[in-house]
């Protein structure tokens, strides 16, 4: 029996309706990454399943139990939530992470003993008497995941977790908690915007745009099969040229984009109308003068847009007829001489298109 | 200036001799407006609690109708109170005119809209999504708001602060309710204008040092529990 099972979910503010969710389960122990724009509905679906928004139609069962069944502070005291910014009490780290197991009226020894575990694997039993007022950004969402952890919740709830840190702190507090979440397999459901923290620390990624939930299903299979062309362009995917069918052999596909031909790997039935996806990670380019062998059925002519730094990678765009961008490292930039006008050739693999029939 | 030197050596004279009436006098005052401070916190600390996290039709009507209490003239007050005890007056059969009662009941009606605006200004400052915080880690709505009331603590104590100094400091209800009658309703402030009525200049400025003494003494101890508080 699924943990949480979700049917026909519509969330309104007012007249208008800010989220939709047609069917959901989240099997117990799994981490689901909620992914989505700002204002796709996130958070307001966090906050319906924590039962701090009432739904307009449709029902969340809880274990097999719909929740109105269940007395409200029964289900919360059940849970753990815990939001975007680390909103800590104004006393110290202790008596913080000790909060919501005070309102469960647990009994001292078992607080102290929950309190002292979970500061020290959080990495902030030194700061167990310090004000929470004194705490960096980093050190207070510790102590904020602790007080969450510390209930042994049955469903975490986590609000983009990781966003209001800096770099180097989220990138540490992101490992911490993946091996946390290894550790201790509690229910997770976390928002975020970051492809790469689903990718990291998801095993289904459910994506929310416009207030709908558009796909769910493992972080491959949503970051390289994508449903539609809106969750495609979210995950990344940033090349979608539209063609037709014009050949289906065995799950070998022609497809007419243009005056270009192109060869993907699918299931579509000449004639029919689609969309070619391309990550940019799966495009290889050389100078026009080049050619190198290899297995790539798609080769095709092009001029470089522009370039554009992003870290170690070069984010390149191509007009091929239609706008390529591809991703390569630094130093391929610079060995290719890769500048804007620069004549290439732009090569990928038929396996490497993800078809998307319309 | 000699009025002034001889005002401030009569008030230390009339405190190391412990004079009687002047003791009636200071403990009656702080008596009164002390239990008229204690009524208002009992009253307005949920009522602006209600105001400042509730979300009901003609909240805003009710705000501003608080906000126009905190001030209210307290002559204005003392004249309407007099009026309902008054003995051929609607409550005129509880014989509360002329007593300490009828002033605990106008500096209550006085220090009410004090203590409830300002408590619905403290909570309204701390971070809205604090509720949402508390409740989604299990807090029932009592533990939620005694939590915001814990965290809201410094600006509910100027509240109190604000509602005691806004009583211990009147005169006008004290004067119409009270009449200022010798060891029975006769208080600080209203003790004070008797004094310069009758041209003692000396003794209403003791006494008025002694009100300040007191005010400040009082407002001493509140904030020094608020900035224990307030540290780091």
């Amino acid at each position: 029996m699924p943990i949480l099972d979700i049917h026909e979910l519509m969330i309104q503010r007012g007249e208008r309706t800010v989220l939709t969710v047609d069917r959901l389960q989240v099997t117990e122990g799994e981490v689901l990454a909620v992914i989505g724009p700002n204002g796709a509905g996130k958070s307001t679906f966090l906050l319906a399943l924590a039962r701090l928004l009432r739904p307009a139609r449709g029902s969340i069962n809880f274990r097999g139990k719909p929740l109105e069944a269940l007395g409200e502070l029964e289900y919360r005291r059940r849970i753990a939530l815990v939001l975007q910014e680390p909103l800590l009490l104004d006393t110290n780290v202790f008596e913080n992470v000790a909060a919501g197991l005070h309102y469960r009226r647990l009994p001292k020894s078992e607080i102290n003993r929950r309190v002292g575990e979970w500061l020290n694997r959080l990495g902030v039993a030194h700061l167990r008497d310090r004000r929470a007022r004194r705490l960096s950004g980093g050190e207070a969402q510790r102590v904020s995941l602790a007080r969450a952890f510390a209930i042994q919740p049955e469903i975490l709830l986590l609000d983009e977790p990781f966003s209001a840190l800096d770099a180097p702190t989220r990138l540490r507090l992101l490992e911490d908690f993946q091996f946390l979440l290894a550790e201790t397999p509690v229910t997770t459901l976390f928002i975020t915007h970051d492809l790469d923290e689903a990718l990291l620390l998801g095993d289904r990624v459910a994506v929310l745009l416009g207030g709908s939930l558009r796909q769910v299903g493992p972080p491959e299979e949503v970051f390289n099969a994508p449903a539609d062309e809106d969750v495609a362009a979210f995950v990344g995917v940033e090349t979608v040229i539209p063609g037709r069918v014009v050949k289906s052999t065995e799950g070998e596909l022609v497809v007419e984009a243009g005056e270009l031909r192109l060869e993907a790997v699918g299931e579509a039935a000449p004639g029919r109308e689609v969309l070619l996806c391309l990550r940019p990670e799966d495009i290889t380019i050389w100078p026009k003068d080049g050619s190198p062998l290899s297995s790539a059925r798609n080769r095709l002519g092009g001029r470089v847009v522009r370039t554009t730094p992003q870290g170690p990678l070069v984010r390149v765009l191509v007009d091929c007829g239609f706008p390529l961008v591809a991703l390569v490292t630094r130093a391929s930039a610079r060995e290719l001489e890769l500048h804007e006008g620069r004549a290439v050739t732009a090569a990928f693999k038929a396996s490497a298109v993800h078809v998307i029939t319309r | 200036m000699d009025l002034i030197w001889k005002g401030i050596l009569q008030a230390i004279a009339l405190l190391f001799q412990g004079n009687p009436e002047i003791l009636d006098i200071t403990l009656l005052s702080l008596k009164v407006s002390g239990v008229a401070t204690g009524i208002s916190l009992l009253l307005g600390l949920p009522l602006g609690t209600w105001l400042a996290l509730g979300r009901f039709r003609g909240r805003d009507f009710m705000l501003s109708l608080i906000n126009t209490g905190m001030a209210l003239p307290p002559v204005v007050v003392g004249l309407w109170v007099s009026i309902f005890l008054w003995r051929s007056g609607p409550l005129g059969d509880l014989h509360l005119i002329y007593t300490p009662t009828a002033i605990v009941i106008a500096q209550t009606i006085i220090a009410a809209p004090v203590v409830t605006g300002l408590t619905v200004a403290a909570l309204q400052q701390v971070n809205p999504n604090l509720q949402l915080q508390l409740l989604g880690l299990g807090a029932s709505r009592q533990q939620m708001i005694l939590a915001l009331w814990r965290e809201a603590r410094l600006p509910l104590l100027a509240a109190l602060m604000a509602g005691f100094g806004s009583v211990i400091s009147e005169v006008g209800a004290s004067m119409m309710v009270g009449g200022n009658i010798r060891y029975q309703t006769r208080v600080l402030t209203t003790a004070t204008v008797l004094e310069t009525g009758k041209g003692e200049f000396a003794m209403a400025i003791a006494l008025g040092f002694i009100l300040l003494l007191l005010a400040y003494l009082v407002n001493l101890a509140l904030t020094w529990i608020q900035q224990r508080g307030a540290r780091p």
